[in-house]
């Protein structure tokens, strides 16, 4: 049985792995054939980073990712105290239904219906090229304040009711309460949304492709552009940096997440040990 | 509590990213003009593989001769239709872009592009005369110049002599791309002009005068290609017919090519039947805000230094009658191809006849639209898919109602 | 009760104003596109003209539908296997199973495609061991075994997830009230993470009914999906409204597969991942 299970799960491991080891493995074939490798060169990586489109993009995703994970948490977070506090019942459920519509809808609809937006006001102003950065920036925020909303959330209704009305009776004023009690609280909560939509922001695709204008590129753009015209092997070369720069802080973010455990697993035995004696 | 370490991490990275973002924008300069050029992919020397980067040679060229700082930003389309959707939607303002013949009628008569200045482009009298006066290759007003051809050429059908053998019957005509011995080997535009083009050919129809039962038999003959072919694509051909994982395509002559400097496999006909000779020429949009500079920009294109770089980049056929000339061109021409000069300018192209495409009515290009829906959206799957489907939504039936019913049992028992 | 201070009651206000002119007023947008013609009067053509797109329909449901199903069956032993290993193997199967998430969808798709293509490394290889030559990218095959490639990560962790969080003394108590390996599974394991499944359902059967990057690439262009549609509609051919039609009538479709689907689970909470 053990066997077995190991088994089946190397053959799907290897199934899912198989076509990115291929882009890894042919990245550094000179000859620049995807079924015959001639020779070990790092020619494609040269011609990548004399792409200067390909650096431009990459800095676009940066920023563009920064910035919109930043505003949706902002907004998200005050939203999520917002909603929490809201009294009435069915205002909640209307409010968080309404924010997760992004969530829910597929992307390319979305997508459209962004579009739609965009070009839509824009004819009514009599305005042209109106796509580019800030409708990019825009899309982006709204598709990722739901999953900061979501992170967040939970953290104030977890939070003990109790120390903020302390805070109140202590003399400190609601927004007060809310900056020195309630959001120390909820950093994780915050955090973690951050981090969710500076990911998803670096990864979208789909609904980018709707609201961009060429002279804001990202780099999954970039990778569509390169994959809808002939394919030049560099863009392989960028595939397997990118894979490699995931797949390190993966394992970053683990190795400090069981180094921690350990941390605390023993501080636990120690509490546990001084509390017996 | 891992998600702690995550988020420390993650927080790392995230200053990390806004810092090089803040540095990157830093490094710009203030003052700098962008000129966006939208080109079709694979149509402009790029500095790869040792060639001349032709924008970045612009933007030289007005830091020295102009005393301007332009930035080009240079985008690409793969189709007459989808460059269209994005100028007239006005989601996006382009200063020069480069549509084929009946495109830019089509732009001219929705008055979407800008008449050209002739005196900012000098270098208008090295194009061919075929281009100028009575032979514009577009109907139109004929006082105004609206565009300056880039590049021109022929449609042809690009085959593998390992797949194809030489006597073929079909070889020469249009018939190859329809051959079911190439079963799913074969690839058809991806773009409704084209593919209806190929059929109307083939046909012996008329591609811009044929009535509305010759579209519909054309759109027959597409139907019965749908199960011979490979798939619809524009520039993936590059890589599909390179590797070898097609054998027979329609596409244009200079792209043929690149293709066989990757792959002395291929060869290359035009159909005897007939076929579409294009021009594709830099026009300025309506909506441009640089059109001075974009003009200098058409202008410098048509230098003869520019014209050879980009004509031994694409391999398409130049209208620049200097650029015919040089020497150094037809040189490098007959290395890639000992038939090249012969297959763009010479005896093979002039060998079959060959209609330009024009623009269509609007209830013809709305025809056309649906037709082309129409054919894309007729896919025929196989049984077996119907059946697995079939199988599932009963399993998902079943498995509701046993859970719905389960349910009543329980609520019974608990009552 | 206290009444709310001002700054509670302002705290949602940016969120309602962005909710309202970014997720609400879009989907408007999709609807008055989808209910006018091209001078801006009241139509029903465009929803009336989706009966020409019925094929499309049934094609993206049944290929979704399939890719869904074959995902579970996959996904679920390998979630079962995986919450079954030791702890720290555990560790190092996460990242693997991570990784593939975080990789560009572009990029995965691309290279399943260079991996099957005619002359590929699998052809190539099946040739060799004396096979025909097979042809897989342009079939409908090719299209379904993108989605579930891309999608199978989406599948696993959730049902992985809520695997990990279900108390072993339930199994205990299964075994020792007699039941085996199989009847744990069906009658305990498996209700106990409905949950799990119903959300890694979700988050394949969404975006595979409404994708058109693995349909371009694997199917060739020959199979012409829900996605595939849409985005012809807005990128290539200016009708915005037949594209706002279908993309109105899409949504309605999945909200109702997702209603359907929320029936199997019998708990409140949704677990999302």
């Amino acid at each position: 049985m053990k066997f077995l299970s190991r088994f089946y799960m190397a053959l799907i491991f290897f199934i899912l792995y198989a076509p990115i080891l291929v882009v890894i493995v042919f990245s550094f074939n000179g000859s620049g054939s995807l079924s015959h490798f001639s020779d070990f060169s790092l020619h494609w990586y040269r011609e990548l980073f004399r792409d200067g489109e390909a650096l431009s993009a990459l800095k676009n995703s940066l920023f563009l990712a920064v910035t919109s994970s930043v505003f949706a948490t902002v907004i998200g977070t005050f939203a999520a105290f917002g909603i929490s506090r809201a009294k009435r019942r069915y205002y909640q459920v209307a409010v968080e239904t309404v924010s997760k519509i992004p969530m829910m809808n597929p992307d390319i609809v979305t997508g459209v219906s962004m579009m739609l937006l965009f070009v839509g006001v824009a004819s009514i102003l009599k305005l042209s090229n109106v796509l580019g950065l800030w409708t990019m920036l825009i899309a982006h925020t709204t598709f990722n304040l739901p999953y900061v909303i979501l992170s967040v959330l939970p953290k104030f209704r977890q939070m003990d009711k109790s120390l903020t009305e302390a805070a109140l009776d202590l003399g400190c004023t609601p927004a007060q309460t809310f900056f020195r009690v309630e959001l120390p609280f909820i950093v994780p909560g915050v955090i973690s949304g951050l981090m969710m939509s500076f990911t998803l922001s670096l990864d979208d695709f789909v609904i980018s492709h709707f609201v961009s204008s060429p002279d804001f590129k990202t780099l999954p753009l970039y990778i569509y552009n390169q994959t809808a015209h002939e394919v030049k092997f560099s863009m392989y070369a960028l595939c397997t940096l990118l894979i490699f720069v995931i797949l390190i802080l993966l394992i970053a973010v683990n190795l400090a997440g069981s180094a921690e455990d350990r941390k605390l697993r023993k501080k636990n035995r120690a509490g546990a040990k001084g509390g017996r004696g | 509590m891992m998600k702690k370490r995550i988020l420390s991490l993650l927080a790392c990275l995230l200053l990390l990213a806004m810092s090089t973002t803040l540095l990157a924008s830093c490094g710009e300069t203030e003052d700098s003009v962008t000129l966006y050029v939208y080109n079709w992919g694979e149509y402009i020397s790029d500095g790869s593989d040792g060639s001349l980067d032709v924008n970045a040679a612009f933007e030289e060229y007005c830091r020295e001769e102009l005393g301007l700082n332009v930035t080009v930003n240079y985008s690409t389309y793969s189709s007459n239709e989808s460059m269209y959707a994005k100028i007239s939607s006005g989601s996006a303002a382009y200063d020069v872009i480069i549509p084929s013949d009946y495109m830019i009628e089509r732009l001219v008569a929705e008055e979407l592009l800008a008449p050209l200045d002739l005196s900012l482009i000098p270098n208008y009298a090295y194009i061919s005369e075929e281009f100028k006066g009575e032979n514009v290759y577009y109907e139109g007003d004929s006082d105004l110049v609206y565009s300056i051809p880039y590049f021109y050429g022929m449609v042809g059908i690009i085959y593998n002599t390992r797949d194809v053998a030489e006597d073929e019957e079909s070889l020469g005509s249009w018939d190859l791309m329809w051959d079911a011995d190439y079963t799913a080997n074969i690839l058809q535009f991806n773009n409704s002009r084209d593919a209806f083009g190929t059929a109307l050919y083939k046909l012996g129809y008329d591609v811009n005068e044929a009535t509305d039962a010759q579209w519909r038999e054309a759109l027959e003959l597409l139907r019965q290609q749908k199960a011979v072919i490979q798939g619809y694509v524009m520039d993936e051909i590059f890589n599909k017919m390179k590797s070898g994982s097609a054998a027979v395509a329609a596409y244009y002559a200079g792209d043929f090519f690149s293709m066989y400097e990757d792959n002395e496999d291929l060869s290359f006909f035009y159909p005897r039947e007939g076929t579409n000779r294009y021009v594709d020429a830099m026009c300025v949009p309506a909506a441009s805000q640089n059109k001075e500079l974009a003009m200098h920009y058409i202008n410098f294109m048509c230098n003869e230094e520019i014209g050879v770089a980009n004509a031994e980049y694409t391999y398409y056929a130049s209208p620049l009658t200097t650029v015919i000339a040089n020497a150094e061109y037809q040189e490098c021409m007959s290395e890639v191809h000992e038939n090249a000069m012969e297959i763009l300018y010479g005896e093979m192209a002039s060998s079959v006849p060959t209609q330009p495409y024009m623009n269509l009515t609007p209830e013809r290009l709305t025809m056309l639209n649906s037709l082309w829906e129409e054919l894309k959206v007729e896919s025929s799957i196989g049984d077996g898919i119907y059946v697995c489907c079939g199988l599932i939504l009963a399993a998902l039936l079943a498995l509701l109602i046993y859970h719905i019913l389960k349910k009543r049992r329980w609520a019974k028992l608990y009552d | 009760m206290k009444k709310q201070s001002v700054f509670e009651r302002l705290a949602n206000a940016p969120h309602l104003v962005w909710s309202a002119l970014f997720i609400i007023a879009p989907l408007l947008f999709v609807v008055y596109f989808a209910f006018t013609d091209r001078d801006g009067g009241f139509t029903l053509e465009n929803i009336l003209s989706l009966s020409s797109y019925s094929g499309t329909f049934v094609m993206s449901l049944g290929f979704s539908l399939i890719a869904t199903t074959v995902c579970f069956l996959i996904g679920y032993p390998l979630a079962y296997c995986m919450s079954r290993a030791s702890e720290k193997s555990r560790t190092i199967l996460m990242v693997l199973l991570m990784l593939p998430m975080w990789i560009s969808l572009l990029i995965r798709t691309y290279s399943l495609m260079a991996l099957l293509d005619n002359g590929g490394l699998v052809s190539t290889f099946l040739t060799r061991l004396g096979f025909q030559k097979l042809t897989f990218i342009g079939t409908e095959g090719a299209v379904i075994l993108g989605m579930i490639y891309d999608f199978l990560p989406y599948m696993v962790l959730p049902i992985y997830t809520s695997m990990t969080k279900l108390d072993k003394r339930y199994l205990e108590a299964a075994n020792d009230l007699g039941c085996n390996g199989w009847q744990t599974l069906f009658k305990v394991i498996l209700p106990l993470t409905t949950p799990g499944i119903v959300s890694g359902v979700t988050m394949v059967f969404v975006p595979s009914i409404s994708t058109f990057y693995i349909s371009q690439k694997l199917g060739g262009g020959s199979f012409d999906l829900l996605g595939d549609t849409i985005e012809r509609q807005f990128q290539n051919a200016v009708t915005y409204h037949t594209g706002a039609a279908i993309s109105l009538v899409m949504m309605i479709l999945i909200l109702i597969s997702l209603a359907v689907m929320n029936k199997f689970s019998d708990s409140e909470e949704d677990i999302i991942v």
